[in-house]
């Protein structure tokens, strides 16, 4: 039963996966979507962030939401995104003490 | 002679290629391995072999989905319901796979294909930010490479997770689960500098997750939060330079 569920997550998410890279290479878009899929890593960004940081300490929301401003201000600064990393880590870990 | 002293001079294209891929994908095999440990735990604790749940992540490679699935071996849940779940949870990489694909138009199909199946929420956002490779010689060994170490990072840490249990101290493994996170920040914060109508599109992203996310799946609520996110930047971003 394990292996059935296993090969069936694999293929409901490896065909989504792989369906675009046939399909973009018959097709030319108009420049409105080629906007729009230009965009979409940013918004993509935007929604990965946000709501799902205030589970990172899931009863107590506001230590994500610290850890990110942690993370903004680091990256505002130009730090490499390792120092962003360690900084954000450490913050948080300062707080579960 | 000459030529050949300066072949020697400058690493070759696909060295450097490889190079910029390990440099750029190690956020994320930081951000990876205390999160596939803590799934390799949880699914042994659903009661899964080591085999299976290596298996899993060898095969599926969607971290919020495989915990999902443990998730739900443990309350009970059937079959066909995990494998619907993980469909709605995982159909973003669908949205992001488009718009990477239609980035990198100019690489041949057989790189191509097989990159899409190493997209996750993670490898996509490097690898957005990094489209300028694809036009570049050997450019594909470049997403080739970040991707494969975060694949291996999830992989073995979901086998080390499954063997030895929690290695890393919770409260360090709490405090790691922001890695991820904050590495999203980083990838945002320098394009918003540049441009701060990119702010605008990740927050009305944001925003519409957030209520998306109040009545909807959380799946649906980051697919319909991206889409509406990225077309406000169809308006927003109109004039940006490719």
């Amino acid at each position: 039963m394990i292996l059935a569920m296993i090969i069936g997550m694999s293929l409901v998410t490896m065909i989504p996966r792989v369906i675009p890279a046939f399909v973009v290479d018959k097709l030319r878009f108009p420049n409105w979507l080629n906007r729009l899929l230009n965009a979409i890593p940013y918004a993509a960004l935007g929604a990965l962030i946000f709501p799902g940081i205030m589970n990172v300490i899931p009863d107590k929301p506001y230590v994500g939401l610290i850890g990110g401003i942690v993370a903004i201000i680091l990256a505002y600064f130009g730090l490499h995104v390792i120092y962003v990393l360690v900084g954000s880590i450490v913050t948080v870990f300062l707080f579960t003490l | 002679m000459l030529s050949k002293a300066i072949e020697k001079t400058q690493p070759s294209p696909a060295l450097a290629m490889i190079q910029k891929g390990l440099s750029k994908g190690f956020p994320i095999v930081i951000g990876y391995l205390p999160i596939a440990i803590a799934y390799g735990v949880l699914a042994k604790q659903a009661g899964m072999s080591n085999l299976d749940l290596t298996l899993m992540s060898v095969l599926v490679f969607a971290g919020a989905s495989q915990f999902m699935a443990a998730n739900m071996v443990i309350i009970g849940s059937g079959v066909i319901e995990i494998i619907i779940a993980t469909f709605v949870l995982n159909f973003r990489h669908f949205v992001m796979s488009f718009s990477f694909m239609n980035r990198v138009r100019e690489m041949e199909l057989k790189w191509k294909a097989p990159l899409t199946l190493g997209l996750t929420d993670e490898t996509f956002a490097v690898s957005s930010l990094h489209t300028e490779e694809a036009k570049k010689e050997k450019g594909a060994l470049f997403y080739a490479t970040l991707m494969f170490i975060a694949y291996s990072t999830w992989v073995i840490g979901s086998l080390l997770g499954g063997l030895l249990g929690d290695i890393i101290p919770e409260a360090l493994g709490q405090s790691m689960g922001i890695a991820l996170y904050a590495m999203f920040i980083g990838l945002l914060i320098p394009s918003v500098k540049k441009e701060w109508r990119i702010g605008c599109v990740a927050v009305i992203a944001m925003v519409s997750n957030f209520l998306f996310s109040q009545f909807l799946d959380q799946g649906w609520a980051i697919v319909l939060g991206t889409i509406l996110g990225g077309s406000s930047g169809m308006i927003l971003l109109k004039e940006e330079k490719r």
